[in-house]
Order: C-alpha cells, then sequence, then structure tokens
C-alpha cells in the first residue's frame, strides 16, 4: 500500500529527559524517524522537552517546541500548530502514556487529529496489567501468574495456590523498593507487610518467580497488510531476574536450537498479530532452561532500547522503517538501505556475534546497591561485533572505560573458595569476573550454573578466555599463540603484561607475522547480497572488506562512548553535528563509536561508521587502514580528549586546539602560569599526590576546601573537604582507583557560579550567550539549574567574563571550542575551569540562541574565521526568551545512593523551560523535570545548622502560598522563633508519629532536606532524603532550588504556558 | 590436523579438518540460517553439495536426534568458522563433531566464512574439494573437480520401500523425493493418515491407492535430470486428485506441466526470505533451500498462475494451476529449519482435499 495521501503534517513526542530506563535510544529513534517522515514530504512538528537531543534541532524537524511533556501542554501545541496525526511510538512509555491520555480524552478526535503507529487500544492491550493477561489468555500465550493483593492474607493464599518462591512488587513504590522474592511463608509476611505500607495505593503484585529462567527477547515489526517479520533476537547471559536494560545480551541467540527459537519467534508473531502493531513491538520472554515451556514477561509495543540495540546489531533502522509503516507503506515497498537490493521484509541474517554490556553508576554511587534486580540501574551501555563470542566480550568490556581491559580487571584471588561461592551468588556487575575466577580455580560448570543459573555455553566461553590468559602466563609466545589471543580480541597491553613483553613488542610480533585487524561489513544479509553501506567492526584471522576511498580528504571523528553521568548524549550531539558540517565541507567522515543507543552510530550519519571500542589500539587498526588526513577529538567529550595524544603518536594530526594546549588546560602548572600570564585570578590551591601533602596544603588555605583529581569528567571523585579525617579519607579513596593524575587541592569560594561556552578562531571569539547557576558554588555544574540569559550578574561582571573568556581562549591557542567555569563572589570573577573542547551545554545554549555552535567551530577548524563566516565576535546579543536547563536525576533507580547534591555530578539528563519571563521559564524547567505541585499542599523542611537562618525566608514563602509546614525539631524552632507557623515533628529515632510515618502517609508533597557534611549514611536525613524519593515524593537538598521553586509557584505565569517554537528563534 | 577447501578458480582456504578426513568433491553452497544447523545437515535435499554456514558459531546447542529431518546427514562437507567445543541444550544427544563423524562427514573449520561466501556470492556456486592432503597439486584437483556430478542423489536419498504414519481422515500419498520429516509430520498431526511413497513408485500405483491427496516432496539435485519422474507426475496432473507440491516437487510439477527451470547463480538458501502471496499482498518470511528456479516467462498463463514471489529478486516462488486442485511452492512451509509463517499452507491443503470430498 503506497503512502496514505491525508498524513501531512504529523506531530512527534519525544521521551523527555534521560533518566535510567530512557536514555538516548529515544534520540536516535526520534531523529532517525522525523528524518524519514521529512524524506516523504511531511511537515513534521516535534515536542521534546529535552534540548541535549538531536531530535530537537531545527533541521530534523520543522517546528521544535522544547516543552514540558504534559497533556495540557500537548494539547495547546496541538491546538496552535493543527497537526493531522500524531506519531507517540517513538518517544518511550512517556510519549505512549500521554498519546493514549490525549486520545481517549476526545482531544484528538475534536481536534482533527489522530494516532499514526499504534491505536489507544494497542497500547492499553499491553500496557494495562489486567488487559494484558487477558489478551495472552485470548491467543494461549503464557504469563508468570500474578495477583494484585491488598492484604496478606490474599497474599498467602495466592502464594500458596501458585507456590513458592514468589515475587513481590508494591504498586506505585519506585526502585522496586519494598519488593523481593519470598521463598517462605513467613518471607512473604515480612516483604508483604512492608511492601502493602510502602504502596501508595496499598496495593502489592504476587507472581510466580521465574528468575533463573533463560531471558529472550524478539524485536518484531508488522505492516498495516498484516506482514511481519523478526528483525533480531537477543539473548541475556544474565537469566530472568536481572533487568534486561542491566544485563550481558548476546544477539543472535546462542543456546536455543531452532525448536526453541522458532516457539518463540511464531509466539512473537501471534502476539504482534494480536495487539494489531502497526510498527515496531519488543517481546520479552523467560524460557525455562529444561523444556520448552515459556513465559512472555512483556511486551512493547514501540520502539524501545532493545530495538535500538537491534538496529545497530543488524544493520535493519527500526525506527525508520516503524515510521514508513505509520505512514501506510507495507514492508515490501520499504527499500533495505544498506543492501539498496533487499526490502525491510527481509530478515536480517547476522554473520558475526553481537555483545551489550550495560554501563552501570557505582563508580559515581560508590554508597549504591551494587545489586541488580529487575530495576534498571543502567546509564548507558557499549556494544562490540566480532565473529566470535569471546572477541565481541573482550572488546565490550574495553569499550566500557571503566578500567577494565579483561577479565582479571577485579580480583577474587584473596577469597577463599567459600567467599567465591558467596560472591558467585551475588548477583550484581561483577559476576562474569567472578566466574572467570571460579574457573581459575577449576570449579566445575555444574556448580557455577547452579549457583548463577548462567548457561554452562558462556561459562564455557568464559573459560576459554580464562585459558589464553593461562597460556599466555605460561607458554612461549609463538606467533600461533599470538594469533589465537588476538582471534579472541585479548589487547596488545594484556597480552604484554601476561607474557611479561612490552606492549610495543607485541605490536611488533603482529606486524613481522601479519597478525592484523581487518574490518567486515554488517550488511543484513550475512554477505547474500552486496551492501553499500559501510559499517563496519573489525576482527582478526580474516580478509578485510574495508577498502579506503580515494579523492576527498577524510576527517576521523572519535564519539564519546557509553552513556554515563557526566558524559550523556550532548556529546553525541556535537559528534553528530561536527560530521555533518565536515561532511558540509567536503570531507569523507568516519565516526568511531560503541554506544548503541546513539544517533552517531547509525549508519547513514558519517560516510563510513566503525562499530569499534575507543581505545589507542582499536582506533590505530582504523587509522592503519582508513589513513585519515585529521582527527576531531573536541566533540567525544573526555573519551576522545584520552585518545589525543596516541593519535598523534600514529601521525593523525589532531585539528582544532591542539593536544598541548589541551595539556595547558588540565595541568594545574602549565594553566596557573597560563593564568597568571592572563592575569586572571582563582580560587588558591595546589597540586598534591599525597594525603600528607593534600592536608599541608588545606590548611594553609583554611578549610573548607575542594579536592579532585585532574583530568576528569563530571567532577568524578571530587569533594568538597571540611577537616583533615575528611582530606585522608578522600586520597585514600582516590588511590584505590589507579592514579595516574595528580589531586588538585582548592580553596572552596562560596559564590554564584557562571558557565561559558565560546568558540575561538585563534583571533577572535563568539560567546553565544552567558549562563548563571541558581545553585552556588559547590554543586556541579551539571546539577545545577543554569539560567540563560544571566538574572543577577550586572554588566561590568558580564564584560569581565566575556573579556577573561578572549584572553583564556587565546592564551590557550583555541582552535574550536572552549568551555569555562567562574565563579563570581561580589564584582569578582574567578575561573575555576577551563575545558577547550565542547561541553554539556552546547547543545542547549545552540538552541535557545539559534546559533549553530558546532558548525560555526567545525569551521572554524578547517581555518574559517568567526568575522569570516559573518558574526560579530563577542557576546552575541541576547534575544527576548529566558531559556532553563533542569537538572533531571534517577535517584529512585539506585538504591542506597545519597540524593544530596555536590561537587560531583549525579544527574542523568536536563530538560528545558524557555518562555518570555523568567518565571514562567522556570515553572516549565520544574513541570519538565516532573515536578508538578501542589497536590496536598504539604512541606516537610529539616535544615542543617548552617541553612537554618535561610530557611525561615523559604518556610515563610510556602505559608504565604497556603502550604502546610513540617520540620524536625531545631528547624522547626527555627521558623517558629521567626514567626512561621511550623509542626514540629519526631525525628526517626524519636517516638512515633515520626518524619517517615509522616513520608508513608503519602500525604506530603515535597521534602527540603539539606544535608549534614559527611557520608554517613545511618544519618537521618540519608534515610529521609531515600525515602521520600522511593515514595515518589520530590526531595530538594539546596535552600537555592527550593527558592526558585518558590518564585515558579508564586508566579501566575503557570495559569497560561506559551509553547515556543524554537525553530523560529533566530 | 589441517584442512583445505579448494574452490575450481583456484581459491584455497586452509583450516581445521572436523568429521571425517576423507576427500570429497561437491558443489559448495552456503546458507544463511543463524540457528537449525541439524536440520540443514540432515535435509536430504543437500545431498551433493557441501554446505557453509554463515553464520559463525555452530554447534552451540550440539544434536538433538529428534530434531534430524531424516535419518541421517546428507551434506557431503560441512564448512564453518567455528565448531562450539561444548554444546549446551538440555536436549542434545551428541556433538556436532561426533555426530560428523559418526556419519563420516568431512569438513572444514576455521575459515573466513564471509570471504567465502562472498566469492560464491560473486561467481556463483562452484565445485569444490575438502581435503586433509597438505601436498595437494592443484592441477590434479582441478581436472578431479570436473568429475563432479549431481545425477543419481535422489536414488541415494529417496526410500527404498513405502512407510506409512497411520491414522486421521485424509489419506495421502507422499512422493518422496528427499523428503524432510516434518512434511509427512504436518500433515500428520492436522489429521492426515501419510504413506510415503519412494522417488520411483508409478504413478498408477499411487493413483490405484486412492489417496484423498498427493504430496510432492522436496529433494536434491537437478530437476531436469528427473525424466521418468516427470512423466509420472504429468499422469498424477491429469487425475482430480489434490495435489501440494513443495521445493523440488513444484519445480517438476512445473516442467511436467510444459514450463522451465533455470540454474539460479547461487540459490537461495536460508531462513529469512521474504515471500508475498499475491493474491493477498501479505509477506511471510519463509525457509528456502534451492539451487533451481522455474522460469516465470515459460509459465503458460492457461496452466498455471504465480502465486507467491520472492520480494527481494522477484522469482517465482509458487503456482496455483489453472481448473486444477494444484498448487506448489518452491520454499519450505515444513520449515525446520526456519520460520513456521506458512504452515498454513497444509491448512489449505487439507482443505483443498475437504472441499473435494464435499463436491
Amino acid at each position: 500500500m503506497p503512502k496514505n495521501p491525508d498524513i501531512k503534517k504529523v506531530m512527534v513526542i519525544g521521551s523527555g529527559p534521560i533518566v535510567i530506563g530512557q536514555a538516548a535510544e529515544f534520540d536516535y529513534a526520534g531523529t532517525q524517524a522525523c528524518r524519514s517522515l521529512k524524506e516523504e514530504g511531511i511537515e513534521v512538528v516535534l515536542v521534546n522537552s529535552n534540548p541535549a537531543t538531536i531530535m530537537t534541532d531545527r533541521d530534523i524537524a520543522d517546528k521544535v517546541y522544547i516543552e514540558p511533556l504534559t497533556v495540557k501542554v500537548l494539547e495547546k501545541i496541538i491546538q496552535m500548530e493543527k497537526p493531522d496525526s500524531i506519531l507517540p511510538t517513538l518517544g518511550g512509555q512517556a510519549a505512549l502514556n500521554l498519546a493514549m491520555e490525549l486520545d481517549e480524552s476526545g482531544f484528538l478526535g475534536r481536534n482533527g487529529a489522530r494516532l499514526i503507529g499504534t491505536t489507544s487500544q494497542t497500547i492499553k492491550k499491553a500496557e494495562d496489567r489486567l488487559e494484558f493477561k487477558n489478551t495472552m489468555e485470548k491467543i494461549n500465550e503464557p504469563c508468570a501468574s500474578s495477583m494484585v493483593v491488598e492484604n496478606v492474607e490474599d497474599g498467602i493464599d495466592f502464594a500458596n495456590e501458585i507456590g513458592y518462591p514468589v515475587v513481590l512488587r508494591p504498586a506505585y513504590t519506585l526502585g522496586g523498593s519494598g519488593g523481593g522474592i519470598a521463598d517462605t511463608q513467613q518471607e512473604l509476611m515480612d516483604i508483604l507487610s512492608n511492601g502493602l505500607r510502602l504502596s501508595r495505593v496499598g496495593q502489592v503484585l504476587v507472581e510466580r518467580c521465574i528468575a533463573g529462567w533463560k531471558e529472550i527477547e524478539y524485536e518484531v515489526i508488522r505492516d498495516s497488510k498484516g506482514s511481519c517479520i523478526t528483525v533480531c533476537n537477543m539473548e541475556n547471559l544474565d537469566p530472568v531476574g536481572v533487568h534486561t536494560g542491566d544485563s550481558i545480551v548476546v544477539a543472535p541467540s546462542q543456546t536455543l536450537s531452532d525448536k526453541e527459537y522458532q516457539m518463540l519467534r511464531t509466539s512473537a508473531l501471534n502476539i504482534i498479530n494480536e495487539l494489531a502493531i502497526e510498527g515496531g513491538c519488543n517481546v520479552q520472554y523467560a524460557l525455562h532452561p529444561t523444556s520448552f515451556e515459556y513465559c512472555v514477561i512483556e511486551v512493547n509495543p514501540r520502539v524501545s532500547r532493545s530495538s535500538a540495540l537491534a538496529s545497530k546489531a543488524t544493520g535493519y533502522p527500526i525506527a525508520k522503517v516503524a515510521a514508513k509503516i505509520a505512514l501506510g507503506y507495507t514492508l515490501d515497498e520499504i527499500e533495505n538501505a544498506i543492501t539498496g537490493k533487499t526490502f525491510a521484509s527481509f530478515e536480517p541474517a547476522l554473520d558475526y556475534c553481537v555483545v551489550k554490556i550495560p554501563r552501570l553508576p557505582f563508580d559515581k554511587f560508590i554508597h549504591a546497591k551494587r545489586t541488580l534486580t529487575t530495576q534498571m540501574k543502567a546509564t548507558g551501555e557499549v556494544m562490540s561485533i566480532c565473529t566470535n563470542f569471546e572477541g565481541a566480550l573482550m572488546k565490550a568490556l574495553r569499550s566500557l572505560e571503566q578500567n577494565v581491559d579483561s577479565l582479571m580487571s577485579y580480583g577474587y584471588k584473596d577469597l577463599s573458595y567459600d567467599e567465591l561461592l558467596e560472591e558467585l551468588a551475588l548477583v550484581d556487575d561483577r559476576r562474569i569476573f567472578v566466574i572467570a575466577e571460579a574457573v581459575r580455580r577449576k570449579m566445575d560448570y555444574e556448580t557455577i550454573n547452579d549457583i548463577t543459573k548462567i548457561d554452562p555455553w558462556f561459562i564455557d566461553k568464559i573459560a576459554i578466555l580464562v585459558e589464553m590468559e593461562q597460556a599466555l602466563n605460561s607458554k612461549p609466545l609463538t606467533p600461533e599463540l599470538l594469533a589465537e589471543a588476538k582471534r579472541i580480541e585479548f589487547p596488545d597491553t594484556v597480552i604484554a603484561k601476561l607474557t611479561g613483553k612490552t606492549a610495543e613488542f607485541v605490536k611488533k610480533m603482529r606486524m613481522d607475522n601479519n597478525i592484523v585487524a581487518v574490518f567486515k561489513i554488517v550488511d543484513t544479509c550475512a554477505a547474500e547480497f552486496e551492501a553499500e553501506t559501510p559499517y563496519y567492526y573489525s576482527c582478526f584471522g580474516s580478509q578485510n572488506e574495508a577498502m579506503p576511498s580515494a579523492g576527498k580528504k577524510k576527517v576521523l571523528i572519535l564519539g564519546s562512548g557509553p552513556i554515563r553521568i557526566g558524559q550523556g548524549i550532548e556529546f553525541d550531539y556535537c559528534s553528530v553535528h561536527c560530521t555533518w558540517a565536515f561532511k558540509n565541507e567536503g570531507y569523507e567522515t568516519i565516526i568511531v563509536n560503541n554506544n548503541p543507543e546513539t544517533v552517531s552510530t547509525d549508519f547513514d550519519i558519517a560516510d563510513k561508521l566503525y562499530f569499534e571500542p575507543l581505545t589507542p589500539e582499536d582506533v590505530e587498526n582504523i587509522v592503519n587502514i582508513e589513513k585519515p588526513d585529521g582527527a576531531v577529538v573536541q566533540f567525544g567529550g573526555q573519551t576522545a580528549i584520552k585518545l589525543t595524544k596516541s593519535l598523534m603518536e600514529m601521525g593523525v594530526p589532531i585539528l582544532g586546539t591542539k593536544a598541548e594546549d589541551v595539556d595547558a588546560a588540565e595541568d594545574r602548572e602549565l594553566f596557573d602560569a597560563i593564568l597568571e600570564q592572563c592575569e586572571i585570578p582563582r580560587p588558591e590551591g595546589k597540586t598534591v599526590y599525597t594525603s600528607q601533602e593534600a592536608v599541608a596544603v588545606a590548611r594553609g588555605l583554611g578549610y573548607p576546601v575542594l579536592v579532585r583529581p585532574s583530568y576528569v569528567l563530571g567532577g568524578q571523585g571530587m569533594q568538597i573537604a571540611f577537616s583533615d579525617e575528611e582530606i585522608i579519607e578522600y586520597i585514600d579513596n582516590v588511590n584505590l582507583i589507579t592514579q595516574e593524575h595528580p589531586i588538585l587541592v582548592d580553596k572552596y569560594m562560596m559564590g554564584k557560579e557562571v558557565e561559558v561556552d565560546a568558540v575561538c578562531d585563534g583571533e577572535d571569539i563568539l560567546i553565544p550567550g552567558v549562563m548563571e547557576h541558581i545553585e552556588r558554588a559547590g554543586i556541579h555544574s551539571g546539577d545545577s539549574i543554569s539560567v540563560y540569559p544571566t538574572v543577577t550578574i550586572s554588566d561590568a561582571v558580564t564584560e569581565i567574563i566575556v573579556d577573561y573568556t578572549r584572553r583564556l581562549a587565546k592564551a590557550l591557542h583555541v582552535k574550536g571550542l572552549i568551555n569555562i567555569q567562574f565563579i563570581v563572589s561580589g564584582e569578582k570573577v574567578y575561573v575555576i575551569e577551563v575545558n577547550p573542547r565542547s561541553s554539556r551545554t552546547v547543545p542547549y545554549i545552540s538552541k535557545v540562541t539559534g546559533l549553530p555552535i558546532v558548525q560555526i567551530a567545525a569551521k572554524v577548524i578547517l581555518g574559517d574565521t568567526i568575522k569570516g563566516l559573518g558574526y560579530t565576535p563577542g557576546l552575541h546579543p541576547s534575544n527576548d526568551y529566558y531559556a532553563i536547563k533542569m537538572p533531571v536525576f534517577s535517584f529512585e533507580k539506585l538504591r542506597g545512593a545519597d540524593i544530596s547534591l555536590g561537587p560531583e555530578m549525579k544527574s542523568t539528563g536536563e530538560c528545558l523551560g524557555i518562555a518570555k519571563t523568567f518565571e514562567e521559564a522556570l515553572y516549565k524547567a520544574f513541570l519538565g523535570a516532573g515536578v508538578d505541585l501542589p497536590k496536598n499542599k504539604k512541606v516537610i523542611i529539616t535544615v542543617n545548622d548552617a541553612d537554618k537562618k535561610d530557611a525561615v525566608s523559604v518556610g515563610r514563602r510556602f505559608e504565604a502560598l497556603g502550604y502546610e509546614i513540617y520540620a524536625t525539631r531545631r528547624t522547626a524552632q527555627v521558623l517558629k522563633e521567626n514567626g512561621v507557623n511550623a509542626i514540629k515533628v519526631n525525628k526517626l529515632n524519636q517516638e512515633s508519629p515520626t518524619v517517615l510515618d509522616l513520608l508513608l502517609s503519602h500525604q506530603i508533597d515535597l521534602v527540603i532536606d539539606t544535608p549534614t557534611q559527611g557520608r554517613d549514611k545511618t544519618r537521618d536525613g540519608f534515610i529521609i532524603r531515600r525515602t521520600s524519593i522511593e515514595t515518589g515524593v520530590t526531595c530538594l537538598t539546596s535552600l537555592d532550588t527550593a527558592n526558585a521553586l518558590l518564585t515558579s509557584l508564586e508566579s501566575d505565569a503557570k495559569e497560561n504556558l506559551t509553547p515556543i517554537d524554537i525553530a523560529s528563534i533566530i | 590436523m589441517k584442512a583445505f577447501l579448494i574452490l575450481e578458480d583456484g581459491t584455497v582456504f586452509t583450516g581445521t579438518s572436523i568429521g571425517s578426513q576423507k576427500e570429497v568433491i561437491s558443489e559448495i553452497v552456503f546458507n544463511t540460517s543463524m540457528t537449525g544447523y541439524p536440520e540443514v545437515l540432515t535435509d536430504p535435499s543437500y545431498a551433493g553439495q557441501a554446505v557453509v554456514m554463515t553464520y559463525p558459531l555452530i554447534g552451540n546447542y550440539g544434536v538433538c536426534f529428534e530434531d534430524m529431518e531424516s535419518d541421517r546427514p546428507w551434506p557431503d562437507g560441512f564448512i564453518v568458522r567455528e565448531l562450539s567445543r561444548r554444546p549446551s541444550n538440555f536436549r542434545s544427544d551428541i556433538s556436532i563433531q561426533d555426530f560428523l563423524e559418526k556419519y563420516e562427514i568431512p569438513g572444514i573449520s576455521g575459515i573466513d566464512t564471509r570471504a567465502l561466501t562472498k566469492i560464491l556470492r560473486e561467481k556463483g556456486t562452484m565445485i569444490g574439494m575438502i581435503t586433509t592432503n597438505e601436498k595437494f597439486d592443484m592441477e590434479e584437483v582441478k581436472e578431479k573437480l570436473k568429475t563432479y556430478s549431481s545425477k543419481g542423489v535422489i536414488e541415494k536419498v529417496s526410500r527404498k520401500s513405502k512407510t506409512v504414519l497411520e491414522g486421521g481422515k485424509h489419506k495421502v500419498a507422499l512422493y518422496d523425493f528427499g523428503t524432510k520429516k516434518n512434511i509427512a509430520n504436518s500433515l500428520h498431526k492436522r489429521g492426515c493418515e501419510v504413506t510415503v511413497y519412494p522417488a520411483f513408485t508409478s504413478a498408477e500405483e499411487i493413483i490405484c491407492s486412492n489417496p484423498d491427496g498427493i504430496m510432492l516432496s522436496n529433494g536434491p539435485g537437478d530437476p531436469k535430470d528427473c525424466t521418468s519422474i516427470i512423466e509420472e507426475i504429468k499422469k498424477l496432473y491429469n487425475t482430480d486428485i489434490p495435489i501440494f507440491a513443495i521445493c523440488l516437487g513444484h519445480q517438476l510439477m512445473a516442467l511436467a506441466t510444459g514450463a522451465d527451470t533455470l540454474k539460479m547463480k547461487y540459490g537461495h538458501r536460508g531462513a529469512n526470505h521474504p515471500v508475498k502471496d499475491l493474491a493477498t499482498g501479505k509477506v511471510y518470511i519463509s525457509t528456502q533451500n534451492h539451487g533451481y528456479m522455474v522460469d516465470e516467462k515459460t509459465i503458460d498463463q492457461d496452466i498455471a498462475q504465480v502465486k507467491f514471489i520472492n520480494v527481494n529478486d522477484g522469482t517465482v516462488e509458487g503456482l496455483q494451476f489453472k481448473d486444477k486442485n494444484i498448487f506448489t511452492v518452491q520454499f519450505h512451509p515444513e520449515a525446520c529449519a526456519g520460520p513456521q509463517d506458512t504452515e498454513l499452507l497444509f491448512d489449505e491443503f487439507i482443505k483443498m482435499m475437504e472441499d473435494k470430498k464435499n463436491a
């Protein structure tokens, strides 16, 4: 069926801020779909609150609204834009829920719009627990038996019926809190009663436990004629019990016979047909390891993280095809862009093995529980491709950038056998390393399988890697052994370590024996047809297919690897725009990246895509084949910057700011010299290596001081120390992780934090705008609310900032982007950080100022000047809008993580509020971040001593808004003394009702809790903050944030929000 | 032990010997299925061929005897990138290594199967030799390769005497040209009594058994070599007994009714081929295994019309015979290995038999 001619203007709903469980994959899907719609001549209206995305670019959609994703806002935009169709299947769960509400209320019908790609009936059938169960029963597809109970007795009855163990999941609690697995009736009673109390609606789901079964997924796609195919199936190395987002996943499945494979495939097709989905769908199964019994775990009637993974694993662009199907095309009419010969109705066949490993944030949240459960915790993931599983696993491990290069990277040598058994039973992110240790000790596969339920096939693969470690360690390094080690992707550095040789020796021996990496094409068809799209992966012992093209100049663009806290989707935005800019300048563009969720790894972004780890050796393999004319590192975050030196050693010129200048900004002494030369002040501080030195420096400066390692992003490992003890503890902690770089100790200054991004052509600078942070210095810039243009900064200070920026950019010989953070104390300006590269704020400031900063930077890198490009150097005049970037956190997903903000970044994403007034922009920003008050008009205030005075005005303002204020003893006392009516509540160790009971009454809108110093997890504050997060109550840990929230609540802007098409901002 | 795969164009792949170490000359074909290597190995249509699996990890779940599509494996050789050293599946009866050895099938592992596939794709299916003789002489090998012939493969794979799957209300006569077990099973589980006849059974014998329907099976080799069988099929065509034919059966029915068949460059072998039902426009994913196809230009529109086409290359995938209770498909509705999407064609066949009875 050809395109439906009635579809002319489509509204695409995005997924909002990046949170754990809803990340970059939706930017990838949305961007691909929008491009696909525009290709068909459709006018696209895009709505998403996330300014860091590529989909919210004016070249991706015709109209772009970076607005809070609420029904009201969407209704307004629909009335303004009058789209004839809404495409909601690309924005994750968030978009589906909104679409269903819009449709079911009759709003769409009344406004001449309809859903395409799905219907509200379909969404309901897949999402509503009961309807889903009924639908599956109707088509005889088994689900794990379950029942919602409201009291313990019903739970016991049901558990007796289905048999123990049972899984308990409280309704409406976040992060899986209050849930668990009960093996006995006593355990059931304990968990269930607690779960019922934690649940806002007093309900707990009791479910048959299928933990330990194989977890298998199918990505299915269906068109309006009912034709459907499976794009890919995937097998989780981690059995059921670990969220698939936190599991190591392999594609295609490895341990399923054709009978099992086809049984589940047929089931997936039955389900998508019954749900009548027109587009993509993901079905997750639990398959009993020793029978044909299976259960449908979940169906996602939309694109998902798994579909992004499947798209990258196979080369089949699911989102693009889904968009075309939504327009009315059928699978046999949609050409396969990779082969140009086959159609979307051809099921991909793989001739390689794909491994995905999640990127977990436990390096950021060292106190969070590492246990992996059905609640996802990963912030991102890496994918790798190889012709064998062992190699794909090794490549994926080193792609994580977590100081892991082999299965020996975490030491379990010192554990006793019994301790090892205990460690094996622990389901966390280091389990495969524990298995490797067990294999080293000759533990048999059966024992390991008994404990972990991981299929022996995977255990054997781990054993093959361990055997290679032992061979390298004990046998002479022959060319044969080396070739075999490389076949399963041991890096030269690891081979060197194991053989006692140097990496250079290993490399030379490889070259002498022609053991070199070659590149193969991902072509969707296992070489059955010729591929036109150069999408490559490397392997050893094979023939090379990557042919360097002649003619054009070539640029290598290093991507930013997995999404992690501190290095998010913003850097993918920059990498993609840089690629497009170089393409426009006539370059052949070559991207190297390993993140399957991103736009940059879509096969049609760069001229060539290498899906590879971002380590020197892996990049060198590509350089050897492609011989690029230059490499760009300043857009790929710290990941790319770290490769600068190695690239230079390979003889690849670095385009833009030179490596030595990057070093100068990071090296304390060099940087101090530059500051001195520029006559720019910075907070006093020194570089140290040991705790004794640190204590001495800190005493000299006077506490508090800021301590941090150099060469970090996202403030990782940064802390404010108030005493000698805290410093010593800190240094010891840092030294646990290998510390090649020194530690910086600075005087901590309380002041306003201001940030600029600028382009410098070596002579002139262009600053799109100056951003002011709401929270005072001490809270990481990525976690602060950022306001553009500044509100409280005087013109004189702004001038100083512009002047300092110019001086620094010139002194550092910046060619391209630079990001500088300042502290403004009174009228004095200090520099606290300089990054001669793109930053987190680049997409946001580009969008709200209308200046294509990355493109300008790319042109400047290639020799254009700011003046030559038609821009006036200096600070770009601000427009009529206030644009506020609001951080968004995922604390509810990370049990045990302290939510209080500090110098170490904790947010996972951001949203934007843009409006004509500051108050409206602020309100939109809070709304976009999910802070939607009031509900019950009740607030709990409990602050540390330093904040008590400032808490008075906060309390007064809430009182004026009609809030009932609860406060712990001392806070209440101070409030009362100052005429604020506060109700005193007991602390946790006092008699009931305590503040915790109050929270569990589910009546509180907001908790303001400013933390006392130190990271003591037993403190009341920690427990209060965690409980509020886990029961879904907004919790603020800075009075600055609270005041900003008050400003937004006090204004009447919220009554009449005006959506703004940012594509119209000049 | 080292093994070599030598192609007629002189290309040599060096790998490790698997299975039997005997030397073999065969037609080298590739299969893109990611699962189902035991079914592929035991599919009699591969007689006279050596199969390259494009999926690199083979043997992961061993071989389960109940998955075998016939009593033994048939390919002359088996070519893989990597054999799993440890099968893992609750039904696994034997490792792939032991299976190949047991049936004396030679093979080679550790070669770049993708490079080999690309050669076959570019140059077309080729004859090749698998040998463990390190001192082979290329010219001698090339001469030997010329002796390859696929003639007589049906005699080799077809059963010697008829067998019966009892029970059921419809009596189906299944011609075994190298049938996969699941054809009979698919009919049997739908309530048919299936009598399987050797390939060289006369049409008269079949007709005299008074079946409700006749099924023509898949099988190996060049359909045009089957001159005597084609004569028998002509006789069957002239009865009014419902007939359903698969793969070789489809080609033979086309030849019996005046159409021609062609050898394809490298054929269709895999579990991912889209076929479109021209009546409904619906596309199904099918299992395929054929190196010959019916030439669309030679089909007499008054005799048969194209029922299915391959979405990738537009080739004929099925025929509906005019004014006859006959339809044929090039692909494999019995799947094994592969998707079960077109299983419903067996239901269609049964309905055809029912309608005939009720008429």
